[in-house]
């Protein structure tokens, strides 16, 4: 796992607008009965990713472990408040300087699980994730399988962007139908006189 | 002569330069202000939490940007480049009225000991604890300017330990808010002495604009309707409306053109096209932080001044000081959040002098409403920083706390400094500032006992759980960065002399927070304020015939 970091955001190296554009090219041209090469129609087939920099293993890793440091209650956690949508987008931007962290953090993580756990992270029974995640928090992990980011640096960066997505504003993709607000019973957006949450 | 000469060109609009502007415009002196930023709006990012100028996890809201890096040291001898929404880079806000566009507005004046601090205390060793070379007396009628033309709203009479003052404020103070009551009567109790904290804003609607309508989140944020008052919406409009100052937005001030006779010129800079561009002036005024400030000095290097105009001694960048906060936190039984915004209202003054032992002190006040991500960060020692546990103290807690800290008053120290870069550039290709250098350790020991008194007035109030927040050992500025630039009578160990104009080159000011000699136990906004008035009569009254006497 872990795209290299200059994989353009799209399928097989091509951008998303790219595909589309070829796609809707496609389509016309089965229309107007021009062959298509299989090879092309395969490409066009193929679903769009559902993330901008994140591979799709890498993510239902993270979400997995922002869902440890958020979870689901009576009230919404992490993962049904689209903390991975929020990670996603923000690596496309304010968040860029983190993606190698990210990719090589992943790797270390999933590889210390597997060392030093008993299994990949997401098999693992909750008591024995949360273990895991305590002692990457407190740096404990075998020191051949982490470089940069340390453990305690990989923890500390999730755990500060999940916070972020749970508990900023839902407008960056992560807090999604206002939970976190709802559940601290603050109304949003503050409007005087006539607070209230739009429909969820 | 350039048709384009102008009497005067002030870099930077924000506390300092917006009143230096306003002050020349309206004395009759042709004046161009630049400014590095734009002019900004609530609109942009209204009350996100992610991007403001107080928590900038996705960026400053009010810039600067990622074009304008900054190098501090990380541990002896090793130095990192960061960026300016990472805390370490000691960020002011970059556009048109800088920090007084989305600043927490409180509207302190110094104490008259704060400016004899050396006198008062003496200077510990490892210190440069200095004398201002003016005293509040003198600069009393520059506060009253500030108070009236930019807008406070306060009351002092409860606060038997206020300088005094010739004239009341211009607008009533505010309401406590249930934070507010909870620790008047504490304080009472204790025998302390609370009153609300002065603001710069508006208590009634003022010169044309809203009352504040409390909302939730002010500090960090520009107002949705307009009732904080900052040079961006007094100082600066009352220079343009006199006709006689332009103003350049997206002007990033790259040197001071220093000449063979030991004169400023004029100053290069590059526009928002990044195009090298040079304005030429009598007298040049430097208003742009005590980082950015020191930095442009230094940059401005000429055959009379080979390590930065006026920096003949090496003083220039030294003393960097900002507020060694410290403070408590407490958890109640009963809800403190009543959500009438901005939260910070109630004050004492109790401790920033005549603390047995300690050099100096702080103001305590209540803390501005904590917004969630914020709160998320703030548990007691050993508390869980993440799952089950960790939700639900944020659930049960979040309206059940309040703070209570103070800006400590620093001791300042000639090692920790800004100097500039050898080889980061920024976007324009000017030499960033890098920081360095560490707090005083009496400022610990102040901060210590400041937090040991925040502590026992939230006890007071009803706080069943308290903890303390101290200072860490590393001096890199910050919103009240000051010092840099420090003003004095003996060139040998000052920048400037008491008016602010740079020793040895008559036509260069400074007029901001680095000419803090220290930086008082306040937030410094109304002081930086005063001092733009200050050193703009000086100029006025320096300005004869034409020409600088």
């Amino acid at each position: 796992m872990g795209a290299p970091d200059t994989a353009p955001a799209g399928a097989g190296g091509m951008s998303r607008r790219t595909a589309l554009k070829l796609g809707m090219v496609g389509v016309l041209g089965a229309a107007v009965g021009a062959g298509s090469t299989a090879a092309f129609a395969r490409m066009v087939r193929r679903p769009l990713p559902r993330y901008r920099f994140l591979s799709e293993p890498e993510a239902s890793l993270l979400v997995d472990i922002c869902e440890q440091i958020i979870p689901r209650d009576d009230v919404a956690g992490a993962t049904d408040t689209g903390a991975i949508d929020f990670i996603d987008r923000q690596l496309g931007g304010p968040y860029r300087r983190h993606r190698q962290a990210y990719h090589s953090g992943l790797e270390s993580f999933s590889r210390t699980c597997l060392q030093a756990h008993g299994g990949p992270f997401q098999g693992l029974p909750k008591d024995k994730k949360i273990e895991a995640l305590r002692s990457i928090e407190r740096g404990e992990a075998p020191a051949a399988l982490w470089g940069e980011p340390s453990p305690k640096d990989f923890f500390n960066m999730v755990l500060a962007h999940t916070m972020q997505s749970f508990y900023g504003s839902p407008r960056h993709g992560g807090n999604r139908g206002y939970a976190s607000y709802r559940m601290l019973g603050l109304n949003y957006p503050q409007v005087v006189g006539q607070n209230r949450y739009p429909k969820a | 002569m350039d048709p384009r000469h102008v009497n005067a060109v002030v870099v930077g609009a924000g506390a300092g330069g917006g009143v230096v502007a306003k002050e020349l415009s309206e004395g009759g002196l042709s004046v161009v202000l630049l400014e590095r930023g734009d002019w900004v709006s609530f609109e942009t990012h209204g009350q996100d939490e992610l991007i403001n100028q107080r928590t900038t996890p996705l960026g400053n809201a009010y810039g600067p940007d990622d074009r304008s890096p900054r190098v501090v040291e990380t541990s002896p001898g090793r130095w990192a480049v960061v960026m300016p929404n990472e805390g370490s880079y000691g960020n002011n806000a970059a556009c048109v009225g800088s920090g007084t566009v989305s600043y927490g507005a409180m509207a302190w004046r110094y104490m008259e000991k704060d400016f004899r601090m050396r006198s008062t205390y003496g200077a510990p060793e490892g210190s440069t604890l200095e004398d201002w070379p003016i005293s509040y007396a003198d600069l009393e009628p520059f506060y009253e300017k500030a108070e009236w033309e930019i807008g406070v709203s306060g009351d002092m009479s409860g606060n038997p330990f206020s300088p005094p003052r010739r004239r009341p404020y211009p607008m009533p103070a505010f309401a406590y808010n249930r934070e507010g009551l909870m620790l008047e009567a504490a304080a009472r109790r204790l025998g302390l002495h609370p009153f609300p904290i002065p603001m710069l804003r508006n208590s009634v609607p003022r010169a044309g604009r809203n009352a504040c309508v409390h909302n939730r989140y002010c500090c960090g944020f520009a107002c949705p309707n307009n009732a904080k008052n900052g040079t961006q919406n007094t100082a600066v409009p009352r220079a343009l409306a006199t006709g006689n100052c332009e103003l350049r937005t997206n002007s990033i001030a790259s040197e001071i053109a220093v000449d063979e006779r030991g004169r400023a010129r004029g100053v290069r800079y590059f526009d928002g096209s990044d195009r090298a561009q040079y304005q030429s002036a009598d007298l040049v005024v430097l208003s742009g932080g005590a980082i950015e400030t020191a930095r442009l000095l230094l940059n401005s290097k000429s055959r009379l001044f080979p390590n930065g105009a006026g920096n003949r001694y090496d003083w220039v960048g030294r003393n960097l000081q900002n507020h060694a906060y410290s403070g408590a936190f407490g958890l109640f039984d009963d809800e403190t959040f009543d959500d009438v915004g901005p939260g910070a209202t109630i004050a004492i003054s109790d401790f920033n002098h005549g603390n047995s032992g300690i050099r100096g002190g702080a103001a305590l006040c209540n803390e501005f409403i904590r917004p969630p991500y914020g709160f998320s960060g703030m548990r007691p020692p050993g508390a869980p920083r993440w799952g089950k546990e960790h939700k639900d103290f944020q659930r049960h807690n979040f309206k059940r706390s309040a703070i209570v800290e103070g800006p400590v008053q620093e001791i300042p120290v000639f090692d920790a400094r800004v100097e500039v870069d050898p080889s980061v550039r920024d976007h324009w290709g000017i030499p960033v500032a890098r920081l360095s250098g560490n707090r005083h350790p009496s400022d610990v020991e102040t901060g210590r006992f400041i937090a040991s008194k925040a502590e026992l007035w939230l006890r007071e109030a009803g706080a069943v759980r308290t903890w303390i927040n101290l200072p860490g050992p590393e001096q890199r500025g910050g919103q009240h960065q000051a010092g840099t630039c420090r003003m004095g009578g003996d060139p040998k160990i000052s920048v400037t002399d008491r008016n602010g104009r740079v020793h040895d080159i008559d036509n260069l000011y400074v007029a901001d927070s680095s000419l803090h000699v220290t930086n008082g136990g306040f937030n410094p906004a109304l002081t930086i304020m005063a001092l733009g008035f200050w050193v703009g009569h000086s100029i006025n009254e320096a300005w004869k015939g034409g020409k600088l006497g």
